[in-house]
């Protein structure tokens, strides 16, 4: 169970390491906007599961560690909320001040 | 009548996150639910005229939908992570903007749907006004395939009526 455990939380910094060269090599704001607001969602819930999971196995099943586990589980249930509405507002805010998108036809600095 | 609903969800789940059963933490919670469900009551059951058995309906048809939602979610992630990994960044994306007229009209579907949008492969919503929705997308095929059977399936899961 722990090898699971391991194996998710490896697995949720792969997707943390994409994301953030991601956000390191996209040309323009809106689409660093999309690798901060996207690959988050899914790192977050693989490394919170790898957590729940090792904390069940490491308290053996109790009662109490399921109570954890749930606190844990309500914790992905408010980031898949509140990550696109996160990027949604970071976006509309840009888009009113005017920022302009990258283009392929378009060479300006 | 909203109170006393609001009531009756808010026990179990203080409950369930407290864990503790002793005299103090119980009156403590009483107390608390008390204090929210007086005050915020009418923000947690928007429409009290709705039926119960439709309300449970609701429930039933989100099911299957988030669990379509975390596979596109899981399809979403490996798309962006492609694209950032790629030897040649510049080549592979084409950013635009694309707007669509949306039949839905809760305000609730809408922000679902908007959700929703943001969550697939390479596409954000970035303004809802009334009932068109304007989407930056990422690449070119994810562009054309909007809005795709994205709306028809939250219409389907707030049983709402839409017009092509």
């Amino acid at each position: 169970m722990t090898l699971i455990a391991i194996i998710l939380i490896i697995l949720g910094l792969f997707f943390f390491f994409g994301t953030s060269i991601g956000i390191l090599r996209l040309p323009d704001f809106y689409s660093r906007a999309h690798a901060a607001g996207k690959a988050d969602t899914l790192s977050t819930i693989l490394i919170i599961l790898g957590c729940a999971l090792y904390y069940l196995d490491y308290s053996h099943y109790d009662l109490a560690s399921f109570n954890v586990a749930f606190k844990l589980f309500v914790i992905i249930a408010f980031v898949f909320i509140g990550s696109p509405t996160a990027t949604h507002a970071i976006m509309d805010a840009a888009s009113s001040a005017g920022v302009e998108h990258w283009s392929k036809d378009k060479d300006k600095s | 009548m909203q109170f006393i609903t609001s009531f009756i969800l808010l026990v179990p789940f203080w409950f369930l996150m407290s864990g503790k059963f002793d005299m103090f933490h119980v009156v403590l919670g009483i107390i608390s639910i008390t204090i929210v469900s007086l005050w915020f009551g009418n923000m947690l059951i928007q429409s009290p005229k709705k039926s119960f058995p439709a309300r449970l309906g609701e429930i039933f048809n989100f099911i299957p939908y988030l669990f379509w939602l975390l596979i596109e979610i899981v399809k979403s992630n490996i798309h962006v992570i492609k694209i950032s990994l790629s030897p040649n960044i510049e080549s592979c994306i084409n950013p635009q903007f694309v707007t669509f007229k949306t039949s839905l009209k809760k305000d609730f579907s809408k922000f679902i749907l908007a959700n929703s949008i943001t969550l697939t492969p390479g596409t954000v919503t970035v303004r809802i006004s009334d009932s068109e929705f304007l989407i930056h997308a990422l690449t070119d095929e994810v562009a054309s395939g909007l809005p795709g059977d994205m709306e028809s399936k939250v219409a389907k899961v707030f049983n709402e009526r839409i017009s092509k």
